[in-house]
């Protein structure tokens, strides 16, 4: 069996062979893994795959492995989402994508790494220690999806779901040399998902080639009564997947190529400009001027919204529990040890952002400020179909050089967090290499366009050999 | 008389209802039904909390809240959305309440009501839409806890909550809008009061215009009246020995009748309000002709009709309207054809009167019979046909009975034998007044028979008119009209 | 600017202990990046609505039907801290 296979070759050797020896060699490899991308191995993967082949299945994932960010809830696995304080719960519901997962005949390999309660981008503020980049073991893959990135790149898995909140998904993708799709916000139902975010995020999915995440899209998305800010939108993703982008209109954003982006970078997502021009679509810079407070917005939003969201953890109903005298000194004990520090100062800067004499000076102005990149974005898109710009200003870095100060980490974020104050969809797709690293394009486009964009990420993979490469370090 | 309010008292409420007539809870299907329920079996990922779980909105919620709004003459919003308070408290699963803050659904509005002098206006401020949290169980009492059990039941349950503007001047005026805006709620068929937790008020009080003093969760309307008396009484005292009253909440200890400082923390709680972002914004303003179609015939409205089309007093309109279904027991009886005013009092007093005695709350009216539980203990039940009050009713017009008699008939089908007719049972009891010959030959006898008693009051002694008619009574075995013996000895003895 | 006293009372209302060295080091750590949300301050908005939402959505309803309600083991499942079927905590306090 070859170790790594798109989602057709596995269905493929699942006919050939049988659905139960095609999840054991998955198994078998991440058995040897050496980037510590899996929380949890499911212990009923291979049962669940006997059960496919001895009693057959139509669904159009019937036997595939998947792997799951360990901050969509599964029944029967531990949830983590990367943190100390969810030690010991396990979800008596599925996520409603799971749900779908399962109709469709899935097997769930197991729950992947992640910065804690997503919040970072490099997986090294997980509890579970960080995730290595299969490209350079000593360098970071990106994050929060740093770990279902990973598995998808190192061939622990055909394909996998991640959450992308400020670039969740996308980051990872272009670390880990994968293509990520970050869906319109409310294309894919939240309901089961650990929100970190509840404005901003979406469920995307992560594999080798755009067709897989098609094939994932076209079972994932879709309206889900239980999400009220799910939306009805009735898109067909394998059917975009077209080879051609003649008469397409690309916008190329200035903004996005800012002082710090690497020369190659640049260099590489600029020879795809171009490839695209030789294949028909026409380019045309342009001005996106709020950009550049995208991030303090973002940040703002974010932060805010997380510490309500993470004000249940507290010992009471599950979890890890600290003792104390009282009930509020065990919750205040509980959640000092529980999270780790990055959690707990994105917390504090939420609730400074929401309270009393702060909540207009920061909060309120973060929305307005939203109004305005979403404004750009209108605009832009107007003009053209898709715009294009670097997923990451730069590749991969090496783990432990950006933890210290939070500021740095932050803003790397730079390109990606404007498309999820937006709600736009986007994509990364692998581009180039800058000393044996990934270089990640972003293509963005229309809410709801996401046909327009996997066709361009399409069209782009069949003239060009970049998603064809593997990590040699773990092959 | 204008009412001065020399004590410069103002009061204001602040009522929670619990929408328990709705099957489920505000943001997720769980049955509504879980008051005698086992802890923690009402419970889904949504109203416990879970991680990833999310709210969605019960639209018979809304409709409800706009009954309510429209009801208070309150103005419907054009746009109102779901706030979250966030603040850490065990029996709050997710660590924030998602409520209303600044686009409630029901704008201001007004209940009228008899005040210290006639009508009197309380301005409402404000309804809106908020879920309920969990119930705590101390180990222990409250003092010497030694830890406490949560149940989620209650989780997740509808709540409206209606703020008043402090217009009400005493504890009586407090009492009578509770009891006001209790019986309105119960003709919209929103609630059942009768279930635990159905309403809850967290009292405003201040005097001299002073500074006010929160009275937190008191769960009975004679409840608040005590605790307003109670702390109207403590502030003056405060103030009379010269201290300053602070801003505070309290709590309403029943049992004691007082109300006592809750241990504050130093640090004011800041609730951080912000907009929902799991719930969008409801436009439902053109929802109101709709609903309006649906509202019932509301209090004040009935009580006017009643005085108007059954010719019956103000204060037995007041009576038969204060409980929806006692008032459609009354139409129903009147119906058929009785006196309405001699039903009324029936009814309105005899009847009512002998409910409260025996602690019967009204629970149901099917057209054919109203029914009641006991206030104490739900298993009890009872319940009184309009045909037999029509049958009482109409034997008592055409004087076949005597008041008391009457009164026995009730008195007995409360008391168990509700499967007999008034008829059985004046039968049986053989109370049926006693034919007027009867009564004139029995008064022939007494006078006959009682000389001495008959000489004294000729001369003067009205205490033996009594005794004449006492024995009368005797005779007739309780049968005659005392009215009418009277008349008659006196028409004998004058000649 | 954050202050120490800021720093306990954000600490007091999200209900995470913070010791005397943490604190200073969340203030150096939380003013950097405040100083850096700033520069929101260079953008007039008097005149801007803000977004709360990226989709225009209204009236998103669910009719009064019962579901199922999950049974109380597996609702107690996660937690060793239970007593007749219900949750157990310490006195509030």
């Amino acid at each position: 069996m070859a170790k790594w296979m798109s989602v057709a070759q596995v269905k493929e050797k699942i006919k050939e062979d049988s659905a139960e020896e095609v999840t054991a060699r998955y198994l078998e490899v991440v058995g040897k893994s050496k980037i510590n991308g899996y929380i949890t191995v499911s212990e009923k993967a291979l049962e669940q795959a006997k059960k496919i082949d001895s009693e057959g299945h139509e669904g159009p994932l019937a036997g595939v492995p998947i792997a799951i960010k360990d901050n969509i809830s599964v029944v029967g696995l531990p949830n983590s989402c990367g943190s100390k304080i969810l030690k010991g719960y396990i979800p008596p519901f599925n996520a409603h994508v799971i749900e779908k997962l399962l109709t469709a005949g899935a097997i769930i390999l197991g729950k992947t790494n992640m910065d804690e309660f997503a919040m970072g981008s490099s997986t090294e503020t997980s509890h579970f220690g960080p995730t290595a980049n299969p490209w350079d073991l000593e360098r970071v893959p990106g994050g929060s999806s740093g770990g279902s990135a990973a598995v998808v790149a190192a061939g622990e898995a055909p394909f996998a779901l991640g959450s992308d909140t400020g670039g969740s998904v996308r980051c990872p993708a272009a670390f880990c040399g994968v293509v990520g799709l970050k869906p319109t916000y409310g294309a894919v139902s939240r309901y089961g998902v650990v929100a970190y975010a509840n404005s901003l995020e979406q469920i995307g999915p992560l594999a080798n080639n755009v067709t897989d995440i098609a094939v994932l899209m076209d079972v994932i998305a879709g309206y889900d009564r239980r999400d009220s800010t799910s939306i009805d939108s009735k898109v067909e993703y394998q059917k975009a997947l077209v080879d051609d982008v003649e008469d397409l209109k690309i916008g190329v954003p200035k903004e996005f190529f800012g002082e710090g982006i690497h020369p190659n970078v640049e260099k590489a997502v600029w020879n795809t400009i171009h490839k695209y021009e030789s294949l028909g679509a026409t380019w045309e810079e342009v001005s996106m001027p709020h950009i550049k407070y995208a991030l303090a917005s973002y940040y703002i939003i974010a932060m805010s919204e997380a510490s309500s969201n993470l004000a249940r953890f507290d010992g009471t109903r599950y979890g890890f529990r600290e003792s104390g005298e009282n009930w509020h000194a065990m919750v205040s004990k509980t959640r000092a040890e529980g999270f780790g520090t990055e959690v707990k100062r994105r917390i504090l800067l939420g609730t400074y952002a929401l309270s009393a004499g702060y909540h207009d000076k920061y909060y309120l102005k973060a929305l307005k400020v939203r109004t305005l990149v979403k404004q750009d974005f209108d605009k832009a898109l107007s003009k053209v179909d898709l715009l294009m710009a670097p997923t990451m200003p730069n590749p991969a870095f090496k783990i432990g050089e950006k933890i210290e100060d939070p500021l740095t980490l932050y803003l790397s974020d730079v390109n990606t967090c404007p498309i999820n104050l937006a709600g736009v969809p986007s994509i990364s797709v692998p581009c180039g290499f800058t000393e044996g690293l990934p270089i990640g394009l972003q293509i963005m486009g229309k809410p709801f366009d996401e046909p327009t964009v996997l066709r361009a990420a399409y069209t782009f993979e069949q003239h060009t050999d970049y998603h064809t490469k593997r990590p040699p370090e773990v092959a | 008389m204008v009412y001065e309010n020399p004590d410069g008292i103002r009061i204001g409420l602040e009522i929670h209802v619990q929408l328990n007539k709705l099957k489920t809870k505000m943001f997720c299907g769980c049955s509504s039904d879980y008051h005698n329920a086992a802890p923690n079996t009402h419970t889904c990922p949504v109203c416990l909390g879970l991680p990833g779980a999310l709210p969605v909105l019960n639209k018979k919620a809304v409709e409800a809240a706009i009954k309510v709004g429209l009801a208070l003459e309150g103005e419907i919003a054009e746009e109102t959305q779901f706030h979250r308070k966030n603040y850490f408290y065990p029996d709050l699963p997710k660590g924030f309440q998602v409520t209303q803050y600044d686009y409630p659904i029901v704008g201001k509005g007004k209940v009228v009501i008899e005040g210290e002098d006639g009508e009197h206006v309380v301005g409402i401020t404000r309804a809106h839409m908020e879920e309920d949290p969990g119930k705590l169980v101390h180990i222990g009492s409250i003092e010497k806890s030694k830890g406490v059990l949560i149940d989620y039941n209650r989780s997740g349950m509808p709540l409206i909550e209606t703020v008043t503007e402090p217009d009400m001047r005493s504890p009586k005026e407090a009492r009578r809008f509770l009891d006001k805006f209790r019986n309105i709620l119960e003709y919209l068929d929103v609630f059942d009061g009768n279930l635990e937790g159905a309403m809850r008020v967290d009292a405003n009080v201040s005097v001299y215009w002073g500074t006010r003093v929160e009275i937190k969760n008191i769960s009975s309307h004679k409840g608040v009246e005590r605790a307003l008396l109670y702390e109207i009484m403590r502030q003056k005292n405060v103030i009379r020995r010269g201290g300053k009253i602070t801003q505070e909440t309290r709590h309403f200890d029943e049992g004691r009748g007082v109300t006592l400082s809750m241990r504050t923390k130093e640090e004011a709680e800041d609730y951080r309000y912000f907009r929902e972002p799991d719930l969008m914004p409801m436009r439902v303003a053109d929802w109101v002709p709709a609903v309006k179609e649906t509202l019932p015939e509301l209090p004040d409205a009935k009580r006017a009709r009643f005085i108007e089309q059954y010719s019956i007093t103000d204060m037995h309109a007041r009576a038969l309207t204060s409980k929806i279904m006692l008032a459609d027991f009354y139409e129903g009886v009147c119906a058929k054809g009785v006196d309405p005013k001699i039903a009324a009092t029936w009814t309105a007093d005899v009847f009512l009167g002998e409910l409260n005695y025996r602690d019967l709350a009204i629970s149901s009216y099917d057209g054919k019979k109203i029914g009641f539980i006991h206030t104490k203990d739900p298993e009890i039940e009872n319940s009184f046909k309009v045909s037999d009050m029509v049958e009482l009713v109409t034997h008592f017009a055409e004087g076949k009975i005597s008041d008391r008699a009457a009164v026995e008939v009730i008195r007995s089908i409360l008391d168990g034998e509700e499967d007999k007719t008034p008829s059985q049972i004046i039968e049986e009891k053989g109370l049926f007044k006693a034919e007027d010959n009867l009564v004139t030959k029995a008064v022939a006898e007494t006078i006959a028979e009682n000389e001495a008693a008959v000489q004294d009051y000729l001369g003067g002694a009205e205490k033996s008119l009594n005794f004449l008619v006492g024995q009368v009574m005797k005779k007739t075995k309780g049968t005659a009209d005392a009215k009418t013996a009277r008349e008659l000895i006196l028409k004998e003895l004058k000649g | 600017m954050i202050t120490k006293e800021d720093v306990e009372h954000i600490g007091w209302l999200a209900r995470i202990e913070i010791s005397e060295q943490e604190t200073v080091e969340y203030m150096e750590k939380l003013n950097s990046v405040l100083g850096y949300f700033g520069q929101l301050d260079e953008l007039s908005t008097e005149d801007v609505a803000p977004t709360y939402h990226v989709a225009e959505i209204y009236n998103v309803f669910r009719e009064d039907v019962v579901e199922e309600c999950l049974p109380q083991e597996t609702v107690l499942a996660n937690t060793e801290h239970k007593k007749d079927g219900a949750f157990r905590v310490p006195k509030i306090g």
